[in-house]
């Protein structure tokens, strides 16, 4: 509900800047390597790369013929080779095998290797046995910006595997947007990787001994977030639009591939979602239900614009033709792209019992009819339906509940491996490591032990308890968690979706995302007072840092932005629930990441694919 | 749900909370489905001369983009690179191994910087040449001037120093391995590093080694167990399978990793036996049906699927038949009523289904059973397009009358519908339905039946 007073949200930096650096940076890589070369690019790199650049650029600093990177080596005549890659052993085998190669059949190249985001150390060491003639070259970053996204290459859940390196990437990220719009005044953070994250980017600004004094800082404050302290937000299926587009279709560095079933021909278009979509800039943070409603609006305005041509004269015709028929006509490209995906999505959901999967999710959230939402899953893995969903399903049902039942775990752990194949024996090792997937320790029902610590909040002893309990294996806590932060909204009545009173619409209503809410009680706080049971249950590893003279020297507009770094992923429900609060407060979000995730990726990245 | 209390009982049986739901019939599809006509019928105005509009903004991938480009390269060279691509995959992976020059230096004493026992050389000396400056940066840094490091191995100074520094795989090149692994156990983060990096280079052998030393019996177990990934060839596989079962793996997973390969042992012989049969050509449901694909390495559930659309019939002793493949694996019978359900289905052998669910009681009278509910019975009859007849039988056996009653109005299962207003008495909706049936068909007699039936107490 609009508050009274409600002040309007400051505009964003300009984000131009990223993209200019960015393009810039690579063209000083490629003009280190003078004269007409062959450029190799690893795949997931050229999406990002299309954000900065294009051919006609690439062409102008010599760049001759543009390959992939792929197990195939090159048939090229070039006398040089630039290759764009990530730093990963793979890779550079590839290279390895190529320079090695030319070195047999006695032909001289010149080689540079360019790395995103960087160098790092592991990747280097495989060529550099390889071959005398190497040249390795600096990094190059790529924040491929939208208006308010900007997207580091994609480290998933990697971080919660003890590879700690991409922690060095956000550090950097983090220095590169403190000395453009920085000094933030104020910094909050929680979880392990996010404290380390920040820690990096302030030594990394002591040793740089920043230049940016006196410049007038554009954002108020930033807040770093591990993915760690909230698993469940990410394991919920997604029904605002931009979120169900990303399940549904999957969203790559902001564009999305229609297929055939959306655009009603033959061929699929690719289509770049962005605020320049005016379309889609207007439904992606709505509940899918608000969605048609506005589509059919849309469509009729068009069509009454249309018809405005009837009846019209010569001169007018001529101004209408010229004026405004280009765009009408690009909005109702736009507009049948939106209403075809809409239906594509409606299909494919009536399709899976999208329906009695939200119901069973739900209960899981609200701690509702357990036993039935079990043998829900159970039935889910019984008839074989999405390997990827059951798992994600199990994932939560585990999480809610501080770990699945031994007699529980067995058995929907056997159907699981009956169902999709035993070699899944080792998804299972991997999500219980992380703690995703557990088992509860024996005669420990946890339920009893949580109800008994709830009531005696306030005791000490009680906090030493569940402390012993979070040192034997780290405990999700959610269901304490939630009741404390109030995440489960309680109302009378319907929840309008159409107008959604809290980020809870996110969810039709059902959750308010933990991570959000979070961020949320820490922003009205400006700190951790108060919270401390929250983060007694969260784990700890929060951080709350004030920097006096920037706040001071901030303008009121600019203390009003809020930089959200997401570490490990942040999915599109997390974006629009706080593009919501921004709203309802009168501030504005900008979103870091390190990747866009949602739950279907979160899963793979844990499942052991076939070979 | 004992904290389920009263007034939370009720508050969430009243909740009118009804959220938007993804059925087919809501108002909000017809909605689109207006709008995308509204659209369409726009498109003869619009589609007539749209060529500049193809450059506009909105189409990710204009011609000329890097993707776009790439593509066409592809394409282009395709042809002529299909000769040359064995020849240099072969001499790839030639993964030079270090040379372990045997050390005396602990680690510790290597991030002390200068050594306090005069009978080493000082770490300056040691590393003086080329290696420090590729290896170990940090170590020649002028701020910190050889910090000793050996005792705040905290998180963050070994990001920094794996980041910059390279350290470990500097050890891992120098250090004996005993050594190394000694020094890293007190180290989490690190151990944690050098794991992540030996699974990304597929340094195998030592990899376990290193979780042999530490003791982690289950990680060396899974982690061999993994190796059977790579092998294609499925008798080596078996036997790879065959080794596994001895790993030191916990009790339950043992079981798990026997079944893999009693699984695919199975599987091996199946597949022998019917692609001969296939072949011959004698077996007519081979020739209706042909296979699409070989029953190899697939779970278990789907190897119960192909030898219940198969191998129905089969008695129990043959390896292919379904209860065999039930026995040995204990599948629940959930699981394989299901499967059973969708393979005979599939088949459309009504008759098997209606088996499936019969059961005898001691007096001799049938009944119909399902460990399912026989709402998912009828979705999946009806999935496979089963007749009405078959599908009424047994959407009446749904229990839930909402339910039933929209299963049964969803397929068209007049008579379901009828006798269950009829019980529940109301005529006015069943007066309603009337309108659904076909004019003059039986159905619509036997509602005008029921109607004039003065027997019936209706309730409104």
């Amino acid at each position: 509900m609009a508050a009274a007073g409600r002040r309007d949200a400051p505009e964003a930096p300009d984000f131009g800047i990223l993209k200019r650096l960015a393009r810039d940076q690579l063209i000083y890589l490629l003009e280190q390597l003078p004269g007409k070369k062959d450029l190799f690019i690893e795949a997931d790199l050229m999406s990002p790369l299309d954000r900065i650049a294009n051919v006609s650029i690439l062409k102008q600093h010599e760049v001759d013929k543009l390959y992939k990177v792929e197990t195939r080596p090159a048939p090229s005549a070039s006398d040089q080779f630039c290759f764009l890659v990530r730093p990963r052993i793979r890779t550079m085998r590839y290279i390895a095998d190529i320079v090695n190669a030319d070195k047999m059949s006695g032909r001289s190249r010149k080689y540079k290797i360019i790395f995103s985001p960087q160098k790092m150390s592991p990747a280097t060491s495989g060529p550099s046995t390889c071959s005398p003639w190497m040249r390795t070259s600096s990094a190059w970053s790529c924040p491929s910006s939208s208006a308010t996204t900007s997207c580091l290459p994609r480290a998933l859940v990697v971080l919660q595997e003890g590879d700690h390196r991409w922690i060095n990437s956000v550090a950097r990220a983090l220095q590169l947007l403190n000395s453009l719009y920085g000094p933030f005044g104020r910094a909050y953070g929680i979880g392990r990787c996010a404290k380390m994250s920040y820690e990096l980017w302030r030594d990394l600004e002591e040793e740089s001994e920043g230049d940016g004094q006196g410049r007038k800082p554009e954002i108020g404050s930033i807040f770093l977030m591990d993915r760690d302290t909230d698993y469940v937000t990410a394991l919920c299926s997604q029904v605002v639009y931009e979120g169900l587009v990303d399940d549904t279709f999957r969203i790559k560095c902001g564009s999305v591939d229609f297929g055939p079933d959306v655009t009603s021909s033959d061929k699929s278009i690719k289509v770049l979602l962005n605020a320049q979509d005016k379309v889609f800039s207007q439904i992606r943070n709505e509940h899918f239900s608000s969605v048609f409603g506005f589509l059919s609006q849309k469509s009729r305005n068009l069509q009454a614009q249309y018809d405005r041509r009837r009846g019209m004269d010569i001169k007018q015709m001529k101004n209408f033709v010229s004026q405004e028929l280009k765009g009408l006509k690009q909005e109702h490209r736009l507009l049948s792209l939106h209403i075809g995906a809409c239906e594509s999505i409606m299909k494919k959901k009536t399709k899976q019992d999208f329906q009695e999967m939200i119901k069973a999710e739900h209960s899981l959230l609200e701690g509702f009819d357990i036993r039935e939402s079990t043998s829900f899953i159970e039935e889910h893995i019984d008839r074989q339906v999405s390997p990827i969903e059951s798992l994600r399903l199990m994932c939560l049902l585990s999480i809610t509940e501080n770990g699945l039942v031994p007699k529980d775990y067995r058995s929907l752990k056997t159907q699981y491996l009956q169902s999709y194949g035993p070699e899944h024996l080792l998804t299972f090792h991997n999500l219980k490591r992380i703690g995703l997937l557990t088992e509860q320790a024996a005669g420990e029902t946890l339920t009893a032990v949580e109800s008994r610590v709830s009531k005696l909040v306030t005791d000490r002893a009680a906090g030493k308890i569940t402390d012993a309990f979070n040192s034997l294996a780290r405990k999700s806590n959610f269901r304490a968690i939630s009741k404390k932060l109030g995440l489960i909204p309680r109302l009378d009545g319907e929840y309008d979706l159409k107008m959604p009173r809290d980020m809870a619409y996110v969810f039709s209503g059902a959750y308010v995302p933990l991570s959000c809410k979070i961020i949320e009680q820490v922003l009205e706080r400006r700190g951790w007072q108060g919270l401390e049971e929250v983060l007694r249950l969260l784990n700890g590893h929060e951080f709350s840092v004030s920097d006096s003279t920037a706040e001071d020297g901030a303008a009121a507009e600019a203390q009003r932005v809020v930089l959200a770094v997401f570490l490990g992923g942040c999915t599109f429900s997390e974006i629009a629930a706080l593009r919501f609060l921004g709203k309802e407060r009168g501030c504005k979000f900008i979103f870091l990441t390190t990747a866009i995730t949602n739950s279907a990726r979160v899963m793979e990245a844990m499942s052991e694919a076939r070979a | 749900m004992s904290r389920a209390r009263a007034d939370e009982e009720e508050y969430w049986h009243s909740s009118k909370f009804r959220a938007f739901t993804f059925d087919d019939e809501d108002d909000e599809l017809s909605q689109l489905k207006e709008s995308k006509q509204a659209v369409n019928s726009l498109r003869d105005i619009v589609d007539d001369d749209d060529d500049d509009l193809e450059r506009v903004s909105w189409s990710g991938e204009p011609v000329g983009s890097i993707s776009w480009s790439i593509k066409e390269t592809v394409s282009s060279s395709a042809s002529s690179l299909e000769g040359r691509d064995s020849s240099l995959q072969k001499g790839s992976s030639s993964y030079a191994a270090f040379p372990k020059q045997v050390s005396s230096y602990s680690l510790s004493s290597l991030f002390r910087g200068r050594n306090k026992l005069p009978s080493f050389q000082s770490l300056s000396d040691a590393l003086s040449d080329t290696g420090v400056k590729n290896y170990a940066p940090e170590l020649r840094r002028p701020k910190a001037e050889y910090k000793d490091y050996s005792n705040d191995w905290s998180p963050k100074d070994t990001v920094r120093r794996m980041q910059r520094g390279k350290v470990l795989i500097f050890l891992k090149r120098t250090l004996r391995r005993e050594i190394l692994f000694r020094e890293l156990e007190v180290r989490q983060v690190a151990l944690c590093h050098l794991i992540h990096f030996l699974k990304e280079t597929g340094e195998q052998k030592l990899l376990l080694d290193l979780l042999r030393f530490l003791d982690r019996t289950e990680e060396v177990a899974l982690s061999q167990y993994r190796e059977h990934l790579n092998i294609q060839d499925v008798e080596k596989r078996r036997e790879f399978l065959k080794g596994c079962i001895g790993l030191p793996f916990s009790a339950e997973d043992t079981s798990h990793i026997q079944d893999h390969y009693t699984l695919l042992e199975r599987q091996i012989i199946i597949e022998a036996n019917d692609r001969h049969l296939e072949m011959s050509g004698q077996s007519e449901i081979f020739r209706k049906y042909p296979r699409k694909a070989s029953i190899l390495n697939m779970p278990l559930v789907t190897t119960l699927f192909y030898s219940c659309f198969y191998h129905y019939t089969e008695a129990e002793g043959t390896f292919s038949s379904p209860t065999n493949l039930k026995k040995t694996f204990k599948i629940p019978d959930k699981q394989y009523v299901l499967t059973a359900l969708a393979a005979r289905a599939k088949l459309r052998a009504w008759g098997d289904v209606d088996a499936l669910f019969t059961t005898k009681n001691w007096l001799g009278y049938t009944k119909k059973k399902a460990p399912i509910g026989f709402h998912r019975v009828v979705e999946i009859l009806q999935r496979n397009n089963a007749p009405v007849q078959v599908l009424q039988e047994y959407v009446c056996l749904v229990e839930d009358v909402e339910t039933r009653l929209s299963l049964a109005t969803k397929y068209k299962c007049h008579d379901v519908v009828i006798e269950t207003y009829k019980d529940l008495k109301d005529r006015i909706q069943l007066t309603a339905y009337k309108c659904k049936v076909e004019r003059g068909s039986a159905e619509e007699e036997k509602i005008n039946s029921i109607l004039n039936n003065m027997q019936i107490r209706w309730k409104n």
